[in-house]
């Protein structure tokens, strides 16, 4: 089922939440609406459900307009953040509810009912849960018990709003893995929507950048992670370093270091910026030629990670530098230190800088 | 020591002591001490004369007139206290705040005044009673008055319990249903009513021991006929008044063990719920 949003608006009073949205997601793809709190991601996500009403614009099902269908009627499956799991009703008759409330002569037999919410129930690895009430669960056994109860209807799309927003962070890494693996098993047309990039580039087939209502990229998560599109993406998508740098003829110069920047290979002299990635910094003990000085002002070893905080010798700058724990063992740097540090790679933008 | 020592000392909040003797004192002084009084007046009767008393025709037609208005009013306050609570906490509207402060009007009116007051206006020559007397329904001095008295003076009770369980009972709940493709009706039904059973059942069953026991509103509005419309708390106030007093309290006391057996029920009530839905946390 493909899903196709045309001009969508919404604002809520003066604020605008939606901003002239068009998208179209595809049969069968996992696609991710990312994006900082605030922009207009969980309400995109409830206008396709139906849950909110556009102001202007239209949302398509498989080319069939369904703006003006209710939320009961569109077939959605809706997954929330907080499970919304019904506390009053055991595992199992969360799971048939949908079926259960179909009118009489869509609404499948009892038998038919306790075995497909057998067979959805294993499908998420809980069927030991059926007769338990969700408080006797965890989040993360809630969250799937949410999921099966929102795929017995059979919904011609899955909509999931910051599904492991309420987990902790090791069964959110277990549960996403996870849903990867179920979507490729189940291929329902799904739309998640969720603020941790990690998430976005780990689960999605595609990432939908949204930034104050409006759409600032839209790709696969390579496309997105190494062409951003424009500097909020840049720096949404993982942390970064912005350096002031001049661009001329393909050559772009940040203090005394020269890089590469083909795709600004025209045009005369001028101010650009050019953001470098944490571990794309290369670091030496010794002087280097094209280097920065910098002073060594912070060092935390996070497992693996050696995450460094250095300051330009020249501007003060601080720059976060990523690399492996045995290569800065090697080098023998301790906090204090002088060392110089060379950028591997930037991706330059011309103007004047956030 | 042990016991001691775990009580009294290495608590993070002083003065267990105090509080709970001080606490322990005063509910001694204004529940057990006045009940145990009632019993002890009751018990200068003995059993033949007690049940003479309480089972006297007139009084025994209290317990019905009694009985079957606070049903009715309890009954009306569950539909009706629910609506006002639906509204208050699903809607937004200019003077919700005012109505919302106005439910508490009947607890903080002086109960004497809510009595004459509706007994004014539902006279035959009063605003309403003037216009329902077309259609020949009195309300003043008739059943139908007392039932309204006790409509009025407890339908908070179902209000107050029910608001705080529907603005904590959010919106995706009722959200999650629509998507599951349940039509209003069945989210209502299947989903609502049982979220907010318990405190929907706590309330009206409040309502009823209250309205079981209401004097000062009903005396005023009730006509107060014998047989007819005389409650089973002006029964009470009638032997007072005759100096009966061991008659008086083997009246209240039939009053005290129906309102502690509902007592009783409604902490059962919301026991049973508690355990199915906040068991495990």
């Amino acid at each position: 089922m493909s899903i196709s949003i045309e001009q969508v608006n919404k604002r809520f009073g003066d604020f605008v939440a939606v901003d002239n949205v068009n998208l179209s997601i595809n049969t069968g793809e996992l696609t991710a609406l990312l994006g900082p709190s605030g922009s207009g991601k969980t309400t995109l996500l409830r206008i396709i459900a139906g849950l909110e009403q556009a102001d202007s614009g239209r949302i398509q099902f498989n080319n069939e307009d369904i703006t003006g269908q209710h939320v009961s009627e569109r077939g959605v499956g809706f997954v929330f953040q907080h499970y919304a799991l019904f506390k009053h009703m055991t595992v199992f008759e969360n799971v048939a509810y949908g079926l259960t409330v179909k009118p009489k002569k869509f609404r499948p037999s009892k038998a038919e009912i306790a075995k497909k919410v057998n067979k959805l129930l294993q499908l998420v690895q809980l069927d030991w849960t059926a007769g338990r009430y969700p408080a006797q669960l965890s989040g993360g056994q809630r969250q799937r018990i949410a999921l099966a109860r929102a795929l017995a209807v059979e919904p011609k799309v899955l909509l999931l709003d910051e599904p492991f927003g309420a987990l902790d962070a090791k069964v959110r890494a277990e549960l996403r893995r996870w849903l990867r693996r179920l979507h490729d098993e189940i291929h329902v047309t799904s739309v998640f929507v969720t603020h941790d990039q990690e998430e976005a580039l780990e689960v999605a087939d595609r990432i939908v950048v949204m930034n104050k209502g409006a759409i600032e990229q839209d790709g696969t998560p390579e496309q997105v992670y190494d062409h951003p599109a424009n500097p909020f993406v840049y720096e949404f998508l993982g942390n970064v370093n912005l350096f002031h740098a001049r661009v001329k003829q393909g050559q772009t110069t940040i203090g005394n270091v020269q890089l590469a920047s083909p795709e600004h290979i025209n045009g005369d002299e001028q101010d650009g910026f050019a953001y470098v990635r944490p571990h794309e910094i290369e670091v030496f003990k010794a002087p280097v030629s094209d280097g920065l000085k910098v002073k060594l002002d912070l060092v935390t070893i996070v497992g693996p990670v050696a995450r460094l905080e250095v300051l330009t010798d020249t501007e003060q700058q601080l720059i976060h530098i990523e690399l492996p724990k045995e290569q800065f063992k090697q080098l023998a740097l301790a906090q204090g230190d002088i060392a110089w540090i060379q950028p591997r790679y930037s991706k330059v933008f011309l103007g004047e800088g956030i | 020591m042990n016991w001691y020592r775990s009580f009294s000392s290495k608590r993070v909040l002083p003065g267990f002591g105090i509080s709970l003797g001080s606490s322990l004192f005063f509910i001694s002084l204004v529940i057990l001490l006045p009940i145990t009084g009632l019993i002890v007046q009751t018990a200068e009767l003995s059993w033949a004369q007690y049940w003479a008393i309480i089972s006297d025709p007139r009084v025994v037609a209290t317990y019905k007139v009694t009985l079957s208005a606070a049903l009715v009013a309890s009954a009306f306050n569950l539909f009706f206290g629910l609506l006002m609570a639906w509204i208050l906490t699903r809607y937004r509207f200019p003077g919700r705040i005012l109505l919302d402060g106005l439910m508490d009007l009947p607890f903080a009116l002086p109960t004497a005044v809510a009595g004459l007051t509706l007994a004014a206006v539902f006279s035959t020559q009063g605003w309403f009673g003037q216009y329902l007397a077309l259609w020949d329904i009195k309300v003043s001095y008739t059943w139908l008055g007392i039932v309204l008295a006790m409509i009025f003076t407890s339908v908070p009770f179902v209000v107050r319990s029910v608001q705080p369980v529907l603005e904590e009972f959010g919106p995706e709940y009722e959200e999650a249903s629509a998507t599951l493709g349940a039509s209003p009706w069945q989210t209502f039904f299947r989903i609502i009513l049982p979220e907010i059973k318990p405190a929907l059942l706590t309330g009206t069953a409040l309502s009823f021991t209250r309205s079981l026991g209401e004097f000062g509103a009903v005396i005023f509005i009730a006509g107060n006929l014998p047989w007819q419309t005389e409650v089973t708390s002006l029964m009470i106030f009638v032997r007072l008044q005759e100096f009966d007093y061991a008659g008086a309290s083997a009246i209240a006391s039939v009053v005290l063990l129906a309102s502690l057996i509902l007592l009783f029920i409604i902490n059962g009530i919301q026991q049973r719920y508690q355990h199915i839905t906040g068991g495990v946390k």
